[in-house]
């Protein structure tokens, strides 16, 4: 399969992305300063392809997939899909990128319309792009439950019917609807308790199978991530700081950052010895620690390491990392 | 090793809009002095309520405690007059929550609410427990203690409130501390640090109660563990004995389907089904629809919790009677 992923063209390319919210005071609201949510970001998901996304609360994960989405207006840098840039799309090309772009969110509570009731919710986008008519509302619903593991008594019920993991099944009935190329999972699985996010789990990577979906996962919990993705990208305020294989990512892990977050997961049979505990708060991303981001909290920061910012560099082949230290440590 | 606190047979239920609803069933642990025990399980099953329980905190109405004792020593804290229980609470057991903006105050300095807490429980002048206060926010690795104390908690990060919380819980030196998901909250790396902090800061002689739904954590910082599934106690066992050889097929399914880091990717081990609604448990074993070892006397009868030498398991797989072997 990693090959077959590797040849096919990409089908959404962020290039040098910055997301910044300006901090307002004063009675003129001036803008005093940004919170660079995301500052300057590239990264590529082929046809597909799982790409995982993790960091802390407050990186940027949420703001760089609302950003794609079009819900937070972009500061500069570009993002495509299949080749064309989303600020010079006319609106067809806008319509036709939103049927195959689709969105999973976190929370299957408060995602859903209450009073909506399921074949409303999941065949909703099939009328409004008129790929469908009324008459073939229940068979398309049908359908569509089945993907999911559901069965046909859930169409006229309403989502507060249905526990946590039957709620977020039918968020993705919704989301696979139009049948789309990309769609973007922002904490699905991360609200439900184990062995209902295994079945969801299991059921996002089925799907992929069968429709060929490339998904943005985000998510914070790296063990969930290496069993859906075959790329890894670690966050860190608002910055990349490594992206490679999966496998590579968790088991071999390069960037200091990235060695934190893996050996901080407290996992059964393994002692909590080795870990390495970092010191100290997240830095404030409207005021970003100057040089490598990161220095403020690395056991391993030289004179240099605060002066100079670090771009992402080859380690291996489809693995980069963002640190000047990188090749001793 | 000697009990500290033994809840025998606990029930508690809620009159809600939709019915009554059965939290907590049948409960009965026990933490031993100087233990920690961990309490696991999925949302819903009783955790919390459990551990409220402890120290009266159930609100009432829509809650009733309607059966069970809870012995604290040799007092039964459900029993106990008002008086005596508020001088247990917060001296004798302590509580960290999940949120710490529930338990801290928004209104007042982060010095103020420690001194008071000290002063509340013993008889100091206000700058012994002032210097006390600095000493403990200190010790739990605040940085410019003297100076955090004119903080408000809104001025913190969620990882300095939770310590704050757990200078809190600890600066009284309590004999046990419940801790319900004290790092649920927190990201990894803040979380690594508030366990590590707990478990340096912990004296021998306490006891933690710990409750979490990440058997990873319950992995790093338990000695026994007690797993509850629809309001009851399914099984209770040593930490190793547990995840080597589980009594109850609930606990086994769990244990399978915790994503890891190591091993196979791709497909996750699940437990098919549903946990059962809590406002209409069915009879015989709750958790009888999803398992993969159920037989017949599993639908006919609610099995008891078979206990021996500080090892239980609610299944009728653990019943030494159990004649016809099951499939
Ligand atoms: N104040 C209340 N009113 C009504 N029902 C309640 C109340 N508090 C708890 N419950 C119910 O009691 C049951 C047990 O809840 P509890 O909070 O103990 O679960 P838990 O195991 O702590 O779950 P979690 O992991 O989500 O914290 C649940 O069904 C819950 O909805
Ligand atoms: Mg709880």
């Amino acid at each position: 399969m990693s090959n077959a992923v590797a040849t096919s063209p990409a089908l959404l390319k962020i290039t040098d992305l910055k997301t910044w919210f300006p901090i307002r005071r004063g009675v003129f609201s001036r803008t005093v300063a940004h919170v660079r949510a995301v500052d300057g970001v590239s990264l590529e998901i082929r046809e597909g392809e799982t790409l995982g996304l993790v960091g802390e609360s407050g990186c940027g994960k949420t703001t760089l997939a609302r950003s794609i989405l079009g819900l937070d207006p972009i500061q500069s840098g570009s993002i495509a899909f299949e080749g064309q840039a989303l600020h010079t799309m006319r609106s067809e090309d806008l319509r036709r990128m939103r049927r195959d772009l689709q969105v999973i969110f976190q929370d299957p509570f408060s995602s859903l319309n209450p009073r909506m009731t399921v074949i409303d919710i999941i065949t909703e986008a099939l009328i409004v792009h008129g790929l469908i008519g009324n008459a073939d509302r229940e068979t398309a619903a049908i359908e569509l439950l089945n993907d999911v593991g559901l069965g046909h008594d859930s169409l006229h019920r309403y989502p507060h019917e249905f526990s946590g993991g039957q709620r977020q099944r039918i968020g993705v009935a919704r989301a696979i609807a139009l049948k789309p190329k990309l769609i973007l999972c922002d904490e699905a699985v991360s609200a439900l308790d184990v062995s209902v996010q295994a079945q969801v789990v299991n059921l996002l990577m089925d799907l992929r199978e069968k429709y060929n979906l490339a998904y943005l996962f985000i998510s914070h919990d790296l063990s969930v991530v290496r069993h859906v993705c075959d790329r890894i990208a670690v966050m860190y305020l608002g910055e990349l700081v490594e992206i490679g294989p999966a496998e590579a990512i968790i088991s071999a892990p390069r960037h200091p950052y990235t060695r934190a977050l893996v050996s901080a997961i407290p996992q059964v049979g393994v002692e909590g010895k080795g870990r390495i505990v970092l010191t100290g708060d997240v830095p404030s991303p409207a005021s970003p620690p100057p040089g490598c981001r990161f220095h403020t909290r690395c056991a391993h920061a030289l004179d240099a390491c605060r002066q100079s910012e670090q771009a992402l560099k080859d380690v291996a082949r489809a693995h980069q990392v963002a640190c000047m230290r990188v090749d001793e440590l | 090793m000697d009990t500290l606190l033994e809840i025998e047979d606990l029930t508690v239920r809620f009159d809600t809009d939709e019915g009554t609803l059965t939290a907590v069933e049948g409960v009965s642990l026990s933490i031993g002095k100087g233990e920690t025990l961990g309490l696991v399980g999925e949302s819903g099953c009783g955790k919390s309520v459990t551990a409220m329980s402890i120290l009266r905190l159930i609100p009432s109405p829509p809650g009733r405690i309607e059966s069970g004792r809870i012995h604290f020593h040799d007092r039964d804290m459900l029993t106990i007059p008002d008086q005596d229980l508020r001088e247990i609470r917060g001296k004798s057991i302590s509580i960290i929550f999940q949120e710490p903006m529930t338990a801290l105050s928004p209104l007042k300095r982060v010095g103020h609410q420690l001194i008071e807490a000290i002063q509340l429980h013993e008889d100091v002048p206000k700058s012994d427990a002032a210097r006390r206060a600095v000493e403990w926010l200190g010790k739990v690795g605040i940085p410019d203690p003297a100076q955090r104390m004119q903080s408000y908690p809104f001025q913190l990060s969620g990882g300095m409130r939770q310590r704050v919380m757990i200078a809190m819980a600890l600066m009284l030196e309590p004999e046990l501390i419940i801790a319900d998901e004290p790092t649920t909250a927190l990201d990894v790396t803040v979380q690594a640090q508030v366990l590590e902090l707990i478990k340096a800061m912990k004296r021998d002689e306490t006891s933690l109660l710990l409750i979490t739904h990440d058997m990873g954590v319950i992995w790093e910082m338990c000695e026994r563990v007690t797993v509850m599934y629809a309001s009851q106690v399914v099984e209770t066992a040593a930490l190793r004995d547990l995840f080597a050889r589980p009594r109850h097929p609930y606990t086994e399914a769990l244990i399978r389907s915790i994503p890891k880091l190591t091993g196979a990717r791709g497909e996750l081990e699940t437990i098919d089904g549903q946990v059962p609604s809590p406002l209409a448990y069915p009879g015989g074993c709750r958790f009888r629809d999803r398992c993969c070892k159920a037989f017949e006397r599993c639908e006919l009868e609610m099995p008891p919790l078979y206990e021996a030498d500080r090892v239980a398991a609610r299944c009728f797989l653990s019943d030494p009677n159990q004649s016809v072997p099951p499939i």
